[in-house]
Parts: C-alpha cells; structure tokens; sequence
C-alpha cells in the first residue's frame, strides 16, 4: 500500500508529487497519458503571474502570490528558465481607467509587490510597438517559464526523491478499504492510504468517483500562435489587456526561449479531448491582439495550438479534503501553472493533518535540467564533446540540439519515449522547421535507445 | 586558426559544383563543411530520375546525379568535412564549425561561399485548423523515411501541395502500396514541373485539384482524415467542404532557403526569394562572400544549380586571386511586370562575363515575351510560348550587352494571362 496516490502528472500533480517527496512517504503518481505534462500543463501562456488578478482572500490569490514568489528559487533549485521580463495591462479607454486603477488596488490587497500605474507616454516609451493606450499597470515580478520544463524539473526532482511515476495508467474507478482507497486503472489496482485529485480536465469525474456532491470542470479553449524567434523581442513584457469576465483577454508574450506567443482565445467547449485549432478561435485572437500591438508579423508564425483550461464551478481553486483521505486539487486553471508549486506546499499542510509527514534526512532539493549545449562556454562545449562525441552532432538544427542533449533526454530519471518527449526536455522539432529535419533522426536515436523498429516511434 | 582559401558551407550539388569551379580556377585551400554523414544533400534521397540531362546529357537518379560530383570532388582532391555543421559566420569571414572529431572550431577564409540549401514550409506556417495528431509530414520528411530509412510512413495519403516534391512522392508512396487519394493545391496553377505532373500523377490516374486546400485536420493523436474545400480569391468557399479519409498527409507547399547563418552575418536577404541580395558575380553585400543553390534562390532543376555553382566557385577563385577587376560602375535589376524576382538584382558594367539572369513569372502567361530594357531601349527579348510560376527562366546576358547598359535593367512580361 503506498501512503499517497496523486492522480495526474500535469504541472499541479507533479508539484504536489515533489513537495510531498520531501517526506517519508511513500508516493505513486498515476498518469494516464505517456508521458508528464501532457494535458493543460502543456499547452498554457507559460506566465508567472504577479498575482494582480485574483479575487481578494481566494486560493487564486494566496497561491498565485505565493507560488510566483518562489518561483526564481525555484528555478535556481530545479534548473529551470524563469525570466522575470515584468508585465503590462493595458487599458485603452480612458473611461476604463478606473478598472486599471481597482486592479491595481487589489494587486496591493493581495500583497503583490513592484506594482505601479504608469501614463501613455511611459508605456510608449518601455514598449515602442505598442498602439496607443489609455494607461497601463506594470508589475514587475511578473515573469515568463517554459510549462514543460517547470512540469519535468518538478517531476524529475519528484522521481530521484522516491517518487513513483506510473504511465497510461487511466483512473477507472476508486473505492474506499480500510484505511484508504483502491484506485483502478485499465492495467490493476493500487492501494494508498490518501488520493489526491489533480486529474485536471477530469478532476471532476475523479472527484465524483468518491464524493457524493459532485463537482463540473468545463473546458475552456485557448488558441494560440507562436511565432519565431526572429519576433522575439516585439515587446519585452507581457502584455495583458484589461481583464474581462471570460479571462485575461490576448496577451503579446515572448517566451521564456524567445518566441513570441500571442492568444489565448477563451470559449467554453463540452468535449475534454478537442485540443483542435478552429479558423475562427484564430482569427478572434488576431483580431483581439491588433488592439495590443497593430504591427504582428503572422508571416513569422512557426505554429499554433490549442489548450484546454480546466474551469471549476466555483469560480476558484477547488482545493481541500473532499472525503475522509481524498484530497482535491481541481479547477487549476489560470493562475494555476504559478500557483502549483505552492498548490504542492499547501496540500502537504492539508495531508499533514490526516498522516504524520515526516522529513526525509536525505532529500535531495537540486536537479540538473538536461544540458542546453548551445548556452555554454565554448570551453565547456568541447570539454562535454571531448567527453562525448554525441554533444558534437547536431541534430536539430533551428534550436541547434546536439544528438548528447537528445541522448541526455531519453536516459535521464524519467526519460522521454517519444518524439513530444524528446522535443518537451530538449526543444529539439520546436524552432522554424517544425522538426522537419530532425523528425527522422530523432526516431532512430529513440528507437535505438527502446530497442524498437522504426515504425514503432510514437509522437505521443 | 586553420586557414583557408576558400569555404564552402554545404556538400550537396551547390557546393560540390562551387568547390570544383574554383579549384579548376587554381584555388587550393579549399574546404567543404557538410553538416550530414554523407556528402550529396538533399539529393540522396531523390531517387527518382530525371536528374542530369542538361549537365551529364543522361538521365541519372539524385544518389548518381551526386556520385558523379562527389567522385570529382574526391578526384580533385578537394578536402570535405562532413559530420560538421557551420554554427556562425563573422563578416570578416571567420567560420565556427561543430563536429564530433573536431568539437568547437573557428577557422578563416578568404572566401566563403553558402550552398546550405533550403527547408521545406511546415504544418505550422499554413494556418490549417484542426488537431496536430501523428501523420502529418512535409513531403521531404516523408520521402527520407522511405528512401533512407526504409519505412512507410503511411497506407491512406492525401497530399496538399503541388510542389516537385509531392508529386514525387505521390508517386513513390503508390509505387511501395500505398493509396493516394489526391493532390490538393492552392492556386490555380500546379506548382511542379509539368513533367512531374504526367509522369506522377496522370501515369497512376491520381487526381490533382486546382484552387482548392486543406481546410481542418481531424485525428486527435493520429490523423484520421482532412476536410478539403474549394478556394475562391484565396478564401474557402463554403458548401464545398469534402471529407478524404488519410493516415498520412503529405504537405509540399514550398520551399524557403535556409539563411539563418547568412542573416547571422549581416547578409542583405532578398524578400522576394528569401536568399542574398547578389550582384553578377553571385556575391553578396559582404565581400568575399558568395552564395548559390538553393539557399540563393528556389530551382526546378538541379543541373541549373550546379552552373549557378560553378560561377560562383568562379567567381570567389577570382575574389581571391585578385584577378577581378573593379568592374566599372553597377546598375539594378529590377523585377518589372509579371516577374516575380531576378537572381542577381544587380550587375557591373564591365565585368567582362556574361550574366546569366534567372527569375520566376508570377502566373501563367501564354504567347509571351521577355522582355529586358535599359532605359527606354529593349536590349533583349525572347518569345515563349508558355511561360509558368513554376519553370525558373534562365537568360543569357552577352558582356557587350551589358558594357553598353548605362542604367538599370528592367525584366518584364507582355502576354496573355491564363
């Protein structure tokens, strides 16, 4: 019997997976996709809120603000990119200047630091490329992470800490036993004396497997472009337009690998599964984000995508003991990717109360991301390819991925076993060809390391 | 600090034939980077036929089209580096290189000159909603699986695109069991060689579809099939969506020249071709530096690339030898009605060779003539019966032709549109 089963190993699951590998618990995290970071977690803004936002005393609030506070030792910890590049809200009518002010007020009740109104001119002045507003918020602790590289360090961290990771394991059912639960998958059965929810998209039907008043997580669709590094540096801040009722409106972002990403898009949708693109979804983000930033080069997009945001019904976090030993952490929507690692820390507070948690003497708090060959010193280069030659192969060439980092990625502490595995740890099929020449050379750098034909390489 | 006369960035067809011309021009020093295992580019790959009738007056397969160059090279003892992919290129002509033997390296030339290729446009760049599921590959992707790796990528295809490469690999794909449903391409013209047309697709009764796209891409984790529609002043028109069951779509919707490394250098890129800006020596806006192939300009045809090459292997033997002269005074080539562009976009006077001009027609025009003026005068003309997007032409300027051009050239079409 394990102490502690986390269904889901998005950025949410993976956090609480981490913060719970702290202790002398035995923890198994069950996953049905192949992969972590394959729900929303993979396919979000990749912001690090300020935390301006939320409403006044909600978990968004506490968590946001807490969660962004620790995310640059975070990333120190855990080896990660996290670029503090500051944020703008813009407002573009002088009669909503109000508002701004009202979120800027309850930025200072949630006990944001670094923010600050600034005038037409100001904003001008810090991010030519904008059109003309009203008014802007800045917050400057606001910043910008890769989501895939934040899920993994946390998952991988997780796994060297004792953390178990189980894959293509889809929850079927969950049913109460002494002293815990049985929680039944399409491959057996695992027992576990405390479940925690963070199923994302389907917290809901995880959650009503064990509690009798039910809970409803909506999709809400995102669409996305991203476009190529040449547009990185459009603006150096993200840039928000004033918030309305259906989210944060279309933020102008670069990435934390300088791209830049525009959306997303927000719409309500009944199927938990379509990620799909639609024209239209697209062509609403181009229009909304002309109100932002009149010159975006579409010519320069590499792709787009679509994410699913898992929506509570309650307008907040849905976080707590739901059942004796069943523990929730649903509705993670946006400011979820920033609340997660004090999601993490929170729900241990909460499972302390039911279990003793007590620290483990020799938990290790550091993880080695994989090496970003091209950001190192040239001496450094030729000492890794001395080493090993495979770090003087290159194998994408947009990203300049050698065939070391790729190795890297698929014999690391939960290594990747397909193509999105490999291209989320290494960036490798994610620049301007979009793994047009390096698609064939992956394959067969996976299918030698798992022993399989060719055939057999999966993209997901 | 290694040293050299002359580098070459890339081992396919351009820079064999580059690296030969200017060893044939007395340059020494030569070296060749290649970033894959083998020398021959894209070429390995290629192989159909149809490759060769110009230069070798046969008809080869790209793998002998290759071979004859590599033999050559290897004859004249031009050295190669392959495993080796170029990294960065300084205005003063120092090259940092990365392989497995050598790790890091930073050499100089005294010229250099880019054949580094081009890439093909992904999924991502055509703004086709949908899923992003497993089975969607460029044309070129898919045609190394086959060649090279020996695998079939998939059983039910349909390809959207009516680039070369597409209909090779419609097919290819037919040719080793696989069914292709249809070549669906944008415009209203077929962006391949005409022959490819015929020997491809009419020989194996598969359909090619004028104005219409891929409009959605269904299948969440493999493709499943794509809705097509008609295509109306570049929009779908709605009521003409059709469902074509795939596993497998094909996109050969054209090709970019890969001048990530030329950018890098403070290289002037041409918007119209997305290559160098280069004068008639095939030499761009930094001295010494030259460039040709497919990084320079799209072709049809490789034999066309490998005499573009071939004078600006010339051309940097000249540069480096000091044999050139000045070249008196230099005029622009402008792409004038119905051209879409011109390789080079600017010529010397007295540069005492001639010039070949290369450009594309912007649509299909019939019963035309090319036209070239200098000022008010006409100063060449060439009648065609036919002229299509996708054939480059290639006009032959005489030096005393452009000796007496005191202005800038303009390159236009008079004709009937169709």
């Amino acid at each position: 019997m394990y102490d502690i089963i986390v269904i889901g190993a998005g950025v949410t699951g993976c956090a609480i997976a981490r913060a719970l590998s702290r202790y002398q618990v035995r923890v198994c995290v069950l996953e049905r996709a192949s992969d972590v970071c394959e729900g929303s977690s993979k396919a979000n803004s990749g912001i690090v809120h300020a935390g301006f936002d939320a409403k006044p005393g909600s978990l968004k609030a506490k968590l946001n603000v807490a969660g962004a506070r620790k995310m640059p030792a975070l990333s120190r910890e855990l080896d990660f990119a996290f670029v503090n590049n500051e944020a703008l809200v813009l407002c573009f009518e002088e009669s909503q200047l109000d508002d701004l002010k009202a979120l800027y007020e309850r930025g200072i009740e949630n006990g944001v630091e670094g923010l600050e109104l600034l005038d037409a001119d100001a904003v001008q002045r810090i991010e030519p490329a904008l059109n003309h507003v009203a008014g802007a918020l800045l917050a400057k602790t606001s910043g910008i992470v890769c989501p895939f590289e934040l899920t993994l360090a946390m998952a991988e961290n997780a796994y060297e800490n004792g953390a178990e990771f189980r894959f293509g394991e889809a929850v079927q059912q969950i049913s109460p036993i002494s002293g815990g639960y049985a929680v039944t998958t399409g491959n057996g059965t695992y027992e576990a004396r405390i479940v925690v929810n963070a199923a994302g998209l389907y917290a809901d039907r995880i959650h009503n497997m064990v509690c009798p008043d039910p809970i409803t997580i909506t999709p809400r669709r995102g669409e996305y472009f991203l476009l190529d590094k040449d547009c990185g540096n459009l603006v150096q801040r993200t840039i928000f337009q004033l918030p309305t009722k259906m989210g944060k409106g279309i933020l102008v972002s670069p990435t934390a690998h300088g791209n830049l990403l525009i959306g997303p898009s927000a719409e309500n949708i009944e199927d938990k599964e379509n990620t799909a693109t639609t024209s239209a979804g697209l062509a609403s983000v181009r229009e909304r984000a002309a109100l932002s930033a009149s010159d975006i080069p579409y010519n320069k997009v590499i792709t787009s995508f679509t994410g699913l945001r898992a929506v509570g019904d309650t307008g907040d976090f849905i976080i707590g003991e739901a059942a004796e030993g069943f523990f929730d952490a649903a509705g993670i929507e946006s400011p979820g990717l920033t609340s997660a690692p004090a999601i993490g820390e929170y729900l241990c507070e909460l499972i302390g109360k039911r279990i003793d948690l007590t620290k483990k003497p020799d938990f290790k708090a550091t993880r080695k991301g994989v090496t970003h060959f091209a950001q190192l010193s040239r001496e450094a280069q030729n000492a890794l390819i001395r080493e090993n030659p495979a770090y003087g192969s290159i194998v994408c060439r947009c990203e300049q991925i050698t065939a070391g980092e790729i190795l890297d990625a698929i014999h690391r502490p939960l290594g990747a076993t397909t193509l999105d595995g490999v291209k989320r740890r290494t960036r490798a099929g994610m620049g301007r060809c979009q793994a047009g020449f390096c698609t064939p050379r992956v394959m067969e750098l996976l299918a030698e390391a798992q022993g399989i034909p060719l055939t057999d390489v999966r993209k997901r | 600090m290694r040293e050299f006369d002359l580098a070459v960035i890339g081992g396919g067809p351009a820079g064999m034939a580059a690296a030969l011309a200017a060893k044939e021009s007395g340059l020494e020093r030569i070296v060749i980077f290649e970033r894959d295992s083998v020398m021959g580019g894209i070429l390995n790959q290629c192989i159909h036929n149809g490759f060769g009738l110009h230069t070798f007056q046969e008809e080869l397969t790209g793998p002998e089209y290759a071979e004859r160059y590599f033999r050559k090279v290897q004859e004249a003892g031009i050295p190669y580096e392959t495993g080796t992919m170029v990294l960065d290129i300084t205005p003063d002509r120092q090259i940092t290189v990365i392989s497995r033997e050598r790790g890091v390296e930073t050499v100089q030339a005294a010229s250099v000159i880019l054949a580094m290729g081009c890439r093909e446009r992904p999924r991502g760049t055509l703004g086709i909603a949908g899923f992003r599921p497993q089975g969607i590959y460029t044309a070129g992707t898919a045609q190394r699986l086959l060649n090279i790796d020996g695998v079939l990528p998939g059983k039910e295809a349909v390809i959207l695109g009516s680039g070369d490469i597409g209909l090779i690999m419609a097919r290819r794909m037919t040719l080793e069991g696989a069914h292709v449903s249809a070549v669906f391409e944008l415009m209203p013209y077929c962006n391949g060689l005409n022959r490819n047309v015929v020997q491809c697709l009419e020989d194996y009764n598969i359909p090619l579809h004028l104005s219409h796209t891929v409009v959605e891409i269904h299948g969440k984790d493999k493709l499943e099939g794509v809705t097509v529609a008609a295509v109306e002043n570049g929009k779908p028109v709605p009521g003409s969506e059709e469902y074509f069951p795939c596993d497998i779509l094909l996109l050969s919707c054209g090709l970019i020249p890969e001048n990530e490394l030329s950018r890098g250098c403070g290289i002037g890129i041409n918007p119209l071709t997305n290559g160098p800006v280069v004068d008639d020596r095939l030499e761009t806006n930094i001295e010494g530096v030259f460039a040709c192939g497919n990084v320079l300009h799209i072709h049809d045809l490789v034999d066309y690339v490998s005499a573009e090459a071939a004078q600006a292997g010339r051309s940097a033997a000249a540069f480096v030898q000091g044999q050139r002269g000045d070249g008196g005074e230099t005029h622009q080539i402008i792409p004038g009605d119905g051209v879409r562009y011109t390789v080079p976009c600017s010529f010397h006077r007295n540069s005492r060779e001639d010039t070949h001009l290369r450009f594309r027609v912007r649509s299909i025009y019939r019963d035309a003539t090319i036209l070239i003026s200098c000022g008010d005068q006409v100063i060449a003309k060439r009648k065609a019966p036919v002229l299509l997007p996708s054939e480059m032409q290639d006009i032959t300027l005489k030096y005393p032709l452009l000796e007496q051009a005191d202005a800038d050239i303009i390159v236009r079409i008079e004709g009937v549109t169709a």
